[in-house]
């Protein structure tokens, strides 16, 4: 009862400290709202007439939606580079950034879930997945596999967090004993949501660019160049915007872990690269379109030549310990890593997958405005719903909200 | 009537016995009540589609109206009796007589409920099955105010379908493709296609990479030839082991089908399907109301909605009736050979074991149950 009451009121404080703030955070969420209204109304757009209103066709049948699904999968796994140090290896220097990491896990985790439903054909039928009342066709659909490791991680990191910020609301310290072993059976599960997501792909004998041995231990690299790249940048503008500190040390850490899987990242490309184009086969042709362009047909090549410069150039950057280590060269390059990135495991992957066709048929993909909004607002929503919870953290963190206080 | 009308539950068992009832009496009075409505004329109609369907013949001795059988209105009141008795849902045969208004928006309603929260087709019980049936047929009657025909008819024993596809026969004249998206009420709008013709060049082997199968020129053009694909029903497909709610399966004589009322539209099993053998609704189906088939199968031509998949089923509302599928019976050429690869007589089984047959992309192990030949 008395946990209850102390719930209500965290919830209330956060709320307090969610709707007050600076200008420059009204406008923000005052941005952020109207591109999630906008995206809205671009689904109401596509719940009307259809998913023809994407760039989707037979041809194509998956496209901006999965793709930034399968990359935003790749984020929330990132978590885990910040969580084993943390509470596992036991790194004080990572203690700061972990919550942030979490959090940024959550509104990820969201996002995917909402790119999952903006794909779908039939969201009102949506309850035919839940077990129990629906069908639920495990194991054997890794789809549903993924629906099962995505909404156990979205569990672990909603309550890891929550029970530590709870603790520490009411000034007490969080007690090990209870989030440890959450914490080290995230640490499996992060991995297992990229593996799984990656599996969706790697089991499909009928589309050869995917049905490859590397791809799942080359999502787990690039998520974890582009999850933790993206999380320094949020400590950076979190740095530069609120009282928080967050040391130099704990950002030259997570640099390192940015830097090495963004050479592991690179080396698993050049062996796909290899592979493809020494000796290539009948199933090359989908890089050959990615890479250079079938038959004339092109629309690929603008986003995979601007991803692999910028990937290479991060990554060479990155391992020069004097450029990592001045933080102006370290923002830039985890940005254009992280565009990189969401290039290369997007776009790059997901659309190539379909051209040529099964019977060698090349049918373009370009995403339609509806879709792009749709996508918009649903980044928008990650932004939001990340904001709101790192402003509660940080509040908490910093001793600003505490449960007595609201008593006095 | 109304009074009973105003309750969801005890409405459905009420109407049920008073349209048994309403059937007798009909049954007596023959020519009044056949001229009072429609749904009398096209009962008739229906009855002898349904008459091909041994279920609902078996249901006819099981409901016991043997004393009905030799005179035509009595067969007809016998299946409406016979139809009124499996319903669960609200009664669809109350057009018989004239209902008002509000009560047929009722109908509409429960009717959409029920459809909205039904269960997969595929673990449905032979009397579920029927009941969503009736109930389509029933939606579509109040929609519309036309009668369709849906048959539920399930797999027989000692059946596997199989087709064949003689590639020196076929010339490219898609009198196949055609047919097919009349069969089976194929959006319009879309121009939706199960059937693909590529137009190969001469002494290229089976090169699709440089075949064309969007032509629109007149064949046979010089120095081509023609191969046809479609779904293959393969005998392990890999689109039934992805789909997450098991909206799509293999059933027991072979077809691979969709329930569309199941399906979420997430394309896996697109995704999955290395023979590019299924079509997704991008936007609502149109099908002009005079060329809707209303010979249909739950499983097969039945209207669609926005947001699921389908694909080729061998039209299985005509091959579970014994027919061959529409493209066996529209090719001009004969290039194309379907039938039942268990009756050791059949015309397939011949082609299998007197040509040289071969399948594509055997080796990812799908096993296809359609072979190509040459003659």
């Amino acid at each position: 009862m008395k946990r209850l009451k102390v719930f209500g009121s965290l919830v209330k404080d956060s709320l307090d400290t969610i709707t007050h703030g600076s200008k420059k955070y009204h406008l923000w969420m005052g941005f952020l709202t109207f591109v999630m209204l906008a995206g809205m109304y671009c689904y109401s757009i596509q719940l009307e007439h259809g998913l023809s209103v994407t760039g989707m066709t037979d041809r194509v049948s998956w496209g901006l939606y999965i793709s930034n699904f399968t990359f935003l999968v790749g984020v929330a796994a990132a978590a885990v580079m910040l969580v084993m140090p943390t509470y596992v290896l036991k790194d004080i220097d990572f203690k700061q950034a972990v919550l942030i990491g979490e959090g940024l896990a959550v509104a990820a985790l969201i996002m995917c879930l909402a790119f999952v439903i903006a794909d779908m054909g039939g969201p009102s039928v949506l309850w035919h997945m839940i077990p129990g009342i629906g069908v639920f066709n495990f194991p054997n659909s890794m789809l549903t596999w993924d629906v099962l490791v995505l909404n156990g991680y979205l569990f672990l990191n909603l309550t890891i967090p929550l029970y530590i910020l709870f603790r520490h609301y009411q000034g007490k310290d969080a007690k090990p004993k209870v989030y440890i072993p959450g914490a080290f059976l995230s640490v499996f599960w992060a991995v297992a949501i990229h593996l799984v997501t990656a599996f969706l792909y790697q089991g499909l004998q009928a589309r050869p660019f995917w049905n490859n041995a590397l791809l799942g231990p080359r999502f787990l690299a690039s998520a974890f160049a582009a999850g933790p790249a993206l999380i320094i940048l949020v400590l950076g503008i979190i740095r530069n915007y609120t009282e928080f500190k967050i040391q130099d040390k704990t950002i030259k850490k997570i640099a390192m872990v940015v830097t090495v899987a963004a050479q592991i990242n690179l080396i698993m490309l050049i062996s796909e690269l290899f592979k493809e184009f020494y000796a290539p086969t009948h199933h090359s042709e989908s890089a050959y379109y990615l890479f250079f362009g079938l038959h004339g047909k092109d629309a690929l090549l603008p986003w995979i030549w601007t991803a692999i410069p910028l990937n290479v150039l991060a990554t060479v950057l990155l391992t020069f310990h004097k450029l990592r280590n001045n933080f102006k060269v370290l923002f830039f390059c985890c940005f254009i890593l992280f565009i990189a990135i969401w290039i290369e495991k997007g776009f790059g992957l997901i659309v190539p997958g379909f051209i040529p066709g099964p019977y060698g048929k090349i049918a373009e993909y370009a995403p339609t405005g509806v879709e792009i909004g749709v996508t918009l607002g649903i980044w928008a929503l990650g932004a939001f719903i990340f904001t709101i919870l790192a402003r509660t953290a940080i509040g908490i963190e910093l001793g600003k909200l505490r449960y007595k206080k609201a008593l006095k | 009537m109304s009074d009973s009308n105003n309750k969801w539950f005890s409405l459905n068992i009420g109407r049920k016995d008073r349209e048994a009832s309403k059937s007798c009496s009909c049954g007596k009075t023959s020519g009044g009540c056949g001229g009072s409505s429609n749904a009398h004329h096209i009962t008739e109609d229906e009855f002898t589609e349904a008459a091909i369907h041994a279920s609902i013949g078996e249901e006819r001795t099981k409901d016991g109206f043997e004393q009905v059988f030799d005179v035509k209105m009595d067969r007809r009141s016998a299946f409406k009796k016979l139809t009124a008795s499996l319903l669960i849902g609200a009664g669809a045969v109350s057009t018989s007589c004239s209902v008002i208004s509000g009560d047929e928006s009722k109908e509409k309603a429960q009717i959409d409920w029920e459809e909205q929260f039904k269960g997969n087709y595929k673990l449905m019980t032979d009397d579920e099955k029927k009941a969503t049936v009736d109930r389509l047929v029933r939606s579509y009657q109040l929609r519309t105010g036309k009668t369709i025909s849906m048959s539920s008819k399930n797999a027989e024993d000692n059946v596997l379908f199989g087709y064949a596809f003689n590639i020196s026969k076929c010339q490219g004249y898609m009198d196949c493709v055609n047919a097919c998206v009349e069969e089976n009420n194929q959006d319009r709008d879309s121009q939706m296609q199960y059937i693909r013709i590529h137009e190969m060049k001469d002494g290229k082997g089976f090169n699709f990479n440089e075949a064309d199968d969007n032509y629109y020129h007149e064949v046979p053009a010089e120095g081509h030839f023609y191969m046809g694909t479609q779904c293959f029903h393969c005998d392990n497909p890999p689109c039934t082991e992805v789909c997450p709610v098991q909206a799509t399966w293999r059933e027991d004589d072979g077809l691979v089908v969709v329930d569309y009322d199941w399906c979420v539209g997430c394309r896996y099993c697109m995704a999955a399907c290395p023979y590019d053998g299924r079509r997704f609704n991008w936007s609502k189906p149109e099908v002009p109301e005079a060329e809707i088939n209303k010979n249909q199968h739950y499983l097969g031509n039945r209207m669609r909605k926005k947001g699921v998949m389908e694909k080729c089923t061998f039209c299985v509302q005509r091959s579970r009736a014994g027919k061959n599928p529409a493209c066996v019976e529209a090719c001009p050429t004969g290039a194309r050979i379907f039938g039942n690869l268990l009756d050791p007589d059949s015309t397939i089984r011949w082609v299998l074991e007197n040509k040289k047959v071969f399948r594509l992309k055997e080796d990812l192990g799908t096993e296809p149950k359609f072979w190509y030949f040459m003659d």
